[in-house]
């Protein structure tokens, strides 16, 4: 819903020098109000990530703390002339643009029920929910039992062989965590698609009824040329929330059988490794990749980002 | 077009669908805690007797000796300080920019939206050094700090969007009736905010209660590690044996009180999830 922002209302005094005045003590107590959450937000940001860029150009590994110095781009070319970090990229990549696209058609159609609903609603919105309110790693764990060949009962499903061994394979893990991440975030997905659904008049549906349009023609000719800046806006932060992915791999499989993601090989080195120059590459090079899908969106598709809103 | 029966088929259809889908982790995670550890395997979906052993021994022991006790109390603790700070600070942030003019108010919204985006690993290995050398490794604080960082943004979208919806005048006219605009922001706009606020506190409670990365990250044992972190270091009996049993039933403790609390409080969350556009 669109804010009607009451105009503010200006100072209504015939002097000028105390409307300015009160002007002045607006502004500070304006600037007051928003300096404790702007300084909260750029120290674990801003600054961490200045920290990580003059890691990232230092040879720093805290097993063995007395080695170290200034290596350039060093740590850069190690990383992006390892085959580890491309196949994570693809991993990454390959995740993201499937799960966004099933969360998309999938979201769409949740969001036409909850929005035009006969009857139901509610128990969608419900359903809808619960995936929202579920730890993550918890969902993780529920699939991965659900589908691992001892605890499962997947297996047992008519159609898919007792033998089959989900974590076995690159492939068929992926389709796990695809699985898990989908039932996770559509919820999301729907709920902003949901947001662009209310916006649009409903006496177009009406008038293109008259007009003899379909269900199918009203669909496409209407309700998606006016939901496309909300669709890219969702497609924008669900994409920067996918390329992300972090939980679901790291209980599901650690990145084992190559489904390793790129925040899992950042959280390798860094971490498990304690290579913090090497990890604060990995780091900065994702930094940038975030970068560049946001770029992506805003400069070639035209997502009016300033309409979006975080997201939860 | 008519709106037939079979139009009706279809949308219960789907709807069912929608429901069992979304139901189905939980269900199954509710049937694997209640199977005793020798039936852990049977893969049946409903459990063919019920037993109680997994939960008892997640609180065996007691807050010294269980795996699960002083994890549920820093994910609590952890999550709730989290909330109240992000919320005041918001709170403060929304106001001036919901209500009050001033420079700098469309570069606030940009930064916090590009904070919204920001990917949180990039982060880790600055904050798991700094946390190090300033005492803040493996401590409330040193996982308050960053869940602080990445829902303000949250925090503060919802709330401005709340606020622009409540009315004007009446913080007008308390402030022609003598109060100062602080007083006017605390003893009218408050009680006016408060949905909005509670809404945006559900939303901020469950990203800190979500949080994995950090808190795998900048924890090392019982003293900070929240829920989501003990989880992936529970054991089994042996060191052969899958924890299973004890990770359902701990999973099981921290979703149901939260899926409870989300459906009755499912409207508010909905409004705040869908609260739209803003515009500096």
């Amino acid at each position: 819903m669109e804010a009607s922002a009451p105009a503010h209302p200006a100072p209504a005094s015939s002097s000028p020098g105390r409307a300015s005045e009160r002007t002045r003590s607006e502004r500070r107590l304006a600037w007051m109000l928003c300096a404790p959450a702007v300084v909260a937000m750029l120290a674990v940001t801003a600054y961490p990530i200045g920290y990580a860029i003059a890691l990232s150009v230092q040879e720093v590994d805290l097993r063995f703390p007395d080695q170290g110095g200034f290596v350039g781009l060093d740590n850069y070319r190690a990383v992006l002339t390892s085959d580890l970090w491309w196949t994570d990229i693809f991993n990454t990549v390959f995740i993201l643009v499937t799960t966004v696209a099933i969360e998309l058609v999938l979201g769409m159609a949740i969001a036409l029920v909850m929005h035009r609903a006969i009857f139901g609603r509610g128990a969608v919105r419900t359903a809808v929910l619960i995936p929202y309110g579920i730890i993550t790693v918890v969902a993780a764990f529920a699939w991965q039992f659900a589908f691992a060949p001892e605890t499962g009962f997947v297996n047992n499903l008519p159609l898919v062989s007792d033998e089959m061994d989900w974590f076995g394979g690159r492939f068929s893990s992926f389709a796990v965590i695809i699985m898990a991440e989908v039932w996770k975030t559509t919820p999301f997905m729907a709920l902003l698609l949901l947001a662009g659904l209310v916006t649009i008049d409903g006496q177009l549906y009406e008038a293109a009824k008259v007009d003899g349009a379909n269900a199918w023609q009203r669909f496409t000719r209407i309700t998606l040329p006016l939901m496309k800046p909300a669709i890219l806006v969702a497609l924008l932060f669900r994409s920067l929330d996918a390329f992300r992915v972090f939980d679901t791999i790291f209980i599901m499989t650690r990145g084992a059988q190559d489904t390793e993601s790129v925040s899992i090989l950042g959280f390798n080195q860094l971490i498990s490794r304690l290579n913090l120059g090497l990890g604060s590459a990995v780091s900065v090079l994702i930094f940038f990749c975030v970068f560049l899908i946001a770029f992506l969106f805003v400069k070639g598709l035209g997502a009016r980002v300033e309409e979006g809103r975080p997201g939860g | 077009m008519r709106r037939g029966t079979s139009e009706y088929a279809l949308w219960s259809i789907g709807i069912v669908l929608v429901l069992v889908f979304a139901l189905i982790p939980v269900l199954w995670l509710v049937s694997l805690s209640l199977k005793p550890p020798d039936a852990i395997t049977d893969q049946r979906f409903i459990p063919a007797e019920v037993s109680f052993d997994n939960y008892k021994s997640l609180f065996e022991g007691g807050i010294g000796d269980s795996p699960f006790i002083k994890p549920l109390i820093n994910s609590l603790g952890i999550a709730l300080i989290t909330t109240l700070v992000a919320i005041t600070l918001a709170s403060f942030t929304a106001y001036a920019i919901a209500r009050l003019e001033f420079p700098g108010k469309r570069l606030i919204l940009a930064g916090a939206l590009a904070i919204a985006m920001f990917p949180p690993i990039s982060t880790v290995g600055p904050l798991f050094d700094m946390w190090r050398s300033i005492g803040l490794y493996d401590t409330w604080p040193g996982l308050i700090i960053p869940y602080l960082t990445f829902s303000l943004p949250l925090a503060i979208y919802v709330l401005v969007a709340f606020f622009r919806e409540i009315p004007w005048e009446l913080e007008q006219a308390a402030q022609v009736d003598g109060a100062t605009p602080f007083q006017a922001f605390r003893k009218v706009i408050v009680p006016l905010a408060a949905p909005g606020v509670f809404t945006a506190a559900i939303l901020v409670f469950i990203f800190a209660w979500n949080d994995f990365l950090f808190a795998i990250s900048l924890t090392s044992s019982d003293a900070s590690r929240t829920v989501p972190a003990a989880l992936a270091f529970f054991t089994g009996e042996s060191s052969f044996t899958q924890p299973t049993g004890s990770i359902s039933a701990a999973a099981v403790v921290v979703t149901v009180p939260i899926i409870v609390f989300v459906l009755v409080f499912q409207r508010r969350i909905v409004a705040g999830l869908t609260s739209g556009a803003v515009k500096g």
